[in-house]
């Protein structure tokens, strides 16, 4: 293998990192301040990625169907939100499962009765089709560069939103003690509507940036859910660091563990064999990461327990 | 209101009774779904063993269900091609004897809850419910990516395997053996329940703290006790291919871990027959709505919905006086 294409999937690897990291944000934000685990989190990646395919053939502009995307996220999260979720806050972990659950089931059915069982594509802007020569001569897709660099915005944005603004000092608060910050004025359950729709805009420009690599399907949510589940198992609950941390590992065990294992076997198998067994044991390789995880530190990387 | 004694008897005896209908008007699919309920209610009664005695909330049982789907098919694959499975260093041979995957299925499927639930329990809450949702998700990627047994497309048995004295291709005959299974595994899970094991579960599920404060071991009991549920889950993966004589990653997978959680919340959480009368209801469901509209899992969660966040105690917990403490 060619240190050229090591790079190549390298980055591969921090693209798919980035987008779990935006998934996983929204995910620990939510558990963090609201303490309610949210299933119906990949409903709003797809929601997100239909809006995007929809907005962009519709207006033939890839940005207004980001917008659309990023609009209509919040909107059906804050809309969840006010109707079903805030009933979930003082439920145990089950109900808040269950209820989320009945979500997917609900949300699933009713995009493929609006749109068909048939993918939608979204094609990639004109401006960032094509490569870009990185340093060292190494050519590079241009969305798929846009996308991490996006994201590490994003983690910025959310990280600065966090630490330096009133709004981030009451989300920091409302983890620590939600009846005080409640008893010292502030509306509490605004600030959980603007929280859950946040961490919505965000599963939804995920599910918007990558619809344009992948097809637009329905179910398409629900692994990229449960691969942020194992981000932040490893990085820590409610810590966005935690998440951002996770996020990369798990981009890079599993992007390289695809590329590499299948090598690394035919180094000592017959090559149709080490395929087999390779790619059979790269699918588990971030689970088995996770497992590690739990052994050595239970609640994770950045957890406090 | 009814004493939960008596409500049980009623879902165990329409549930008895349906396909005896059916048999009398010559309905064989109708045997054929009494048939998947009483096999899914297994699944079921497994899981509430775990998430209702023992506030375990797991959702990743497709896995157990799975292996023990996976135990049937490998099994009769070989069998069924007059290949043995391994050479060396023994022989294994394939088999069609339903009592043999039965027993391979709950040691494969309690094996695989050991190494799951060892590292599970380390956590709880949260992290509980996303790790056994991770690991779950991990044996459907390794279903899919391993070529031997048909990878994606899975397995097909041409044959229903066979158990002495019965002629197991009979829709009637089937489900009597699948209901009997239930019956004892009832029974068994009832025995377990009331014993100092299941009264000591259910206690470290109230309150942890006091429970380890009077010396019990809390990590072993509900590891033990996640063993056990996950086997009975096993078993009944194993029917459940035999029902269908086929074998699919399907039965990994996040939904079905869902599905059996549905069947729990339908039919009442940490009641005896609650998994059973919410399999049932959710054949029902299917069979009804299904038949009504292409979409009708938007009805199922709708339904869903109405049960979690209004009506608690699912369909035993509303006709029963007998309060139970909810899973947390």
């Amino acid at each position: 293998m060619s240190i050229i294409l090591l790079i190549e999937q390298i980055l591969n690897g921090l693209q798919f990192g980035v987008m779990l990291f935006l998934m996983a944000a929204g995910l620990t934000l939510i558990f963090g301040v609201m303490g309610l685990i949210n299933l119906a989190h990949g409903s709003l990646y797809m929601i997100g990625a239909f809006a995007a395919a929809a907005g962009a053939a519709a207006t033939g502009s890839f940005v207004l169907g980001l917008i659309a995307a990023l609009t209509s996220a919040a909107l059906f999260g804050a809309l969840i939100e006010l109707t079903v979720i805030r009933r979930l806050y003082a439920r145990d972990h089950l109900d808040q499962v269950l209820a989320t659950f009945a979500l997917i089931l609900i949300f699933s059915e009713a995009t493929r009765w609006v749109f068909g069982s048939f993918p939608l594509f979204l094609d990639t802007p004109a401006f960032l089709s094509g490569t870009v020569t990185l340093p060292g001569g190494i050519l590079y897709s241009k969305y798929r560069l846009a996308i991490i660099l996006i994201g590490l915005a994003v983690a910025v944005g959310l990280f600065l939103l966090i630490s330096r603004t009133r709004v981030g000092m009451r989300i920091r608060a409302g983890e620590n003690d939600r009846e005080m910050i409640g008893a010292l004025g502030v509306d509490i359950s605004v600030l959980y509507t603007m929280v859950f729709a946040l961490g919505a805009a965000l599963a939804g420009l995920s599910g918007a940036l990558v619809g344009a690599i992948q097809s637009v399907e329905v179910g398409m949510g629900e692994p990229v859910l449960i691969l942020a589940f194992v981000v932040i198992v490893i990085g820590g609950i409610g810590s966005i660091k935690g998440a951002l941390a996770g996020a990369i590992l798990v981009g890079l065990t599993d992007t390289l563990g695809r590329t590499l294992l299948p090598v690394l076997f035919a180094s000592f198998m017959d090559p149709s064999a080490a395929t087999t067994v390779g790619s059979a044991l790269a699918s588990m390789l971030i689970y088995i990461l996770m497992a590690g995880v739990l052994l050595f530190k239970p609640t994770g990387l950045f957890g406090s327990a | 209101m009814l004493p939960e004694r008596m409500i049980n008897l009623l879902i165990l005896g329409l549930l008895l009774a349906v396909p005896l209908v059916a048999l009398a008007m010559d309905e064989p699919f109708i045997i054929t779904l009494a048939t998947k309920a009483a096999v899914l209610a297994v699944a079921g009664v497994g899981l509430n063993l775990a998430l209702g005695q023992g506030g375990l909330v797991s959702f990743g049982h497709a896995a157990y269900f799975g292996v023990g789907g996976y135990a049937m098919g490998i099994l009769a694959s070989h069998a069924q091609s007059y290949t043995p499975l391994m050479e060396a260093p023994f022989l294994i041979e394939g088999t069609k004897s339903m009592l043999v995957i039965w027993l391979v299925a709950i040691v494969a499927s309690a094996l695989v809850a050991l190494l799951v639930g060892a590292l599970s329990l380390r956590t709880s809450g949260v992290y509980f419910i996303m790790v056994t949702l991770a690991f779950g998700q991990m044996l459907y990627y390794f279903a899919i990516s391993w070529p031997a047994y048909g990878g994606e497309d899975g397995l097909s048995i041409y044959v229903r395997n066979g158990f002495p004295g019965l002629n197991t291709l009979d829709p009637i005959q089937f489900f009597g053996l699948c209901f009997a299974v239930l019956l004892i595994v009832l029974f068994a899970v009832n025995l377990l329940n009331k014993s100092p094991f299941g009264l000591a579960l259910n206690g470290a599920h109230q309150n942890e703290e006091r429970a380890r404060t009077v010396g019990i071991n809390v990590y072993r009991l509900r590891l033990t006790a996640f063993v056990i549920s996950g086997a009975i889950t096993g078993l009944a993966g194993a029917l459940f291919a035999d029902l269908n004589r086929f074998v699919s990653p399907t039965m990994f997978s996040w939904q079905t871990s869902g599905e059996i959680m549905v069947f729990i919340i339908l039919g009442g959480v940490a009641r005896l027959c609650g998994p059973v009368a919410g399999a049932a209801v959710y054949i029902l469901l299917e069979h009804v709505l299904g038949g009504l509209s292409e979409y009708w899992h938007i009805y199922l969660g709708a339904i869903l919905l109405f049960v979690v966040l209004f009506a608690k105690g699912g369909l035993v917990g509303g006709l029963s006086r007998r309060e139970v403490r909810h899973a947390g």
